[in-house]
């Protein structure tokens, strides 16, 4: 039997942690894009296309992202193409981040007072301008914080997609404890460097909440 | 497209997913009462405890928060045997839910108890209350009314979250459709019908929840 130092064991998780930190990053940044194009169809004034980001929002939020990547595995294999598993995990997580997205910045829009869309509509202003110039820029602002707390929520998310096959961290977790049967230090380890991908982005989350809220204060 | 769905299997299979759901129900309630007891505990400590008990309960809370709930549940039943420390798989499941929930309800919590005006401490204090006294029928209550939505929205995560636990063989929702997947080969139809009913569930949570908390909260809290 082959024996594993503790430096065998990090290196391969370490190595596998590029897939976690690569899948984060393509979840994150497409789902705030979807999240955008949802946010102008929620906010905006046709009753359809809020009505269908309500739902979409209800749906993704009340099942378990488990189940939604096991249906996007199966569901596109039925389109007769042989999914590999990294794109029903990239499709599904985008989908799941952008329904969490759209409403954390719809409350952040809903957040700017009511008066700066009287003020800057007095002023002749059209939609896209008040959007533009008044609405947005003070919304961003909110929007920050809770923002970057979420996409804490996307890193660990990445961690479901080892259930249907995609090789990053856990699943590395996994397989690197069958070869060395220590589950204890290994999935320590996988905590750990779960831990560090993620506290940071936590600890930014909450100084930045704490900067931003003092302009915030006085409206 | 020429896709059929198949849902002959359902005559066969039906009590597979009432078992499922049955498990997933009891892991709900078990979970989040104990969580939310573990979640009371931890803010008391942090906002009114005993200050050299306080970090421990930091680092408990940051640790969970920042790790996936998958490798807790991994670390607890396959790394916690090792130490001489043996459950099924339904007891590591409930105890993962505990300390995942212990966590987030403690940080909410806390939020709501530290948002008490001061009056209210002085009052109970000039009653002749003990600081516990206090916390425990003056503080404690409108806390929770205060942040009840929130606690209502991270008790429903954790119930969709525990979708997880079939990956240790907990005979879930999720488990059921797992097992009928793979001896019906209808991957798909047995998804979708079981998300449908993780849906339905997240619905009347929040529902019970709501009527739970107009049950306990009949009065307005301070402000």
């Amino acid at each position: 039997m082959m024996t594993f130092t503790l430096w065998d064991i990090l290196r391969n998780l370490l190595l596998a942690a590029r897939w976690t930190v690569v899948l984060s990053l393509v979840s994150f940044i497409g789902g705030g894009l979807l999240g955008m194009a949802l946010l102008y169809l929620r906010i905006g004034k046709a009753r359809a296309g809020r009505m269908f980001v309500q739902g979409y929002v209800e749906l993704f939020q009340g099942t378990p992202l488990l189940m939604q990547l096991f249906l996007a595995f199966f569901g596109l294999g039925l389109f007769g193409i042989d999914v590999p598993a990294w794109l029903a995990a990239g499709l599904a997580l985008i989908l799941w981040t952008a329904a969490f997205l759209v409403e954390i910045w719809r409350g952040c829009v809903e957040s700017v007072a009511r008066g700066q869309w009287e003020a800057s509509a007095s002023l002749g202003m059209g939609y896209v301008q008040q959007m533009r110039y008044v609405i947005l820029p003070q919304a961003v602002r909110v929007a920050v914080p809770p923002t970057v707390g979420f996409s804490v929520q996307v890193v660990k998310g990445t961690a479901l997609t080892s259930i249907i096959g995609f090789v990053e961290l856990s699943k590395a977790g996994t397989v690197v404890t069958n070869a060395t049967f220590e589950p204890f230090t290994v999935y320590g380890l996988v905590a750990l460097i779960y831990f560090a991908l993620c506290w940071p982005l936590s600890k930014s989350s909450q100084i930045l909440e704490r900067k931003l809220n003092v302009a915030h204060r006085n409206h | 497209m020429t896709y059929r769905f198949d849902y002959s299997w359902i005559a066969e299979y039906w009590p597979v997913i009432l078992k499922g759901l049955v498990t997933t129900v009891e892991l709900t309630l078990i979970g989040t009462l104990f969580g939310v007891a573990l979640g009371i505990a931890c803010a008391w400590t942090r906002s009114l405890g005993p200050r050299w008990l306080r970090p421990p309960v930091v680092a408990y809370v940051e640790l969970i928060r920042n790790t996936p709930f998958l490798i807790q549940l991994f670390f607890i039943f396959f790394g916690l045997p090792s130490l001489g420390v043996q459950m099924t798989e339904f007891q590591a499941a409930v105890l993962a839910m505990v300390i995942n929930l212990g966590a987030y309800s403690g940080e909410i919590i806390r939020a709501g108890i530290e948002a008490t005006p001061r009056g209210q401490f002085e009052a109970g204090a000039s009653l002749a209350m003990t600081r516990f006294e206090t916390f425990r029928h003056v503080v404690l209550i409108p806390a929770l009314q205060r942040i009840w939505p929130a606690l209502s929205s991270q008790i429903v995560i954790v119930m969709l979250g525990s979708s997880v636990v079939s990956q240790i063989a907990a005979e879930d929702i999720t488990f059921a459709a797992n097992f009928i997947q793979s001896r019906t080969f209808r991957a798909f139809e047995s998804y979708f019908l079981t998300t449908g009913l993780y849906l339905l569930l997240a619905l009347a949570l929040r529902q019970a929840l709501r009527g739970v908390g107009n049950r306990l909260f009949p009065r307005r809290a301070a402000r």
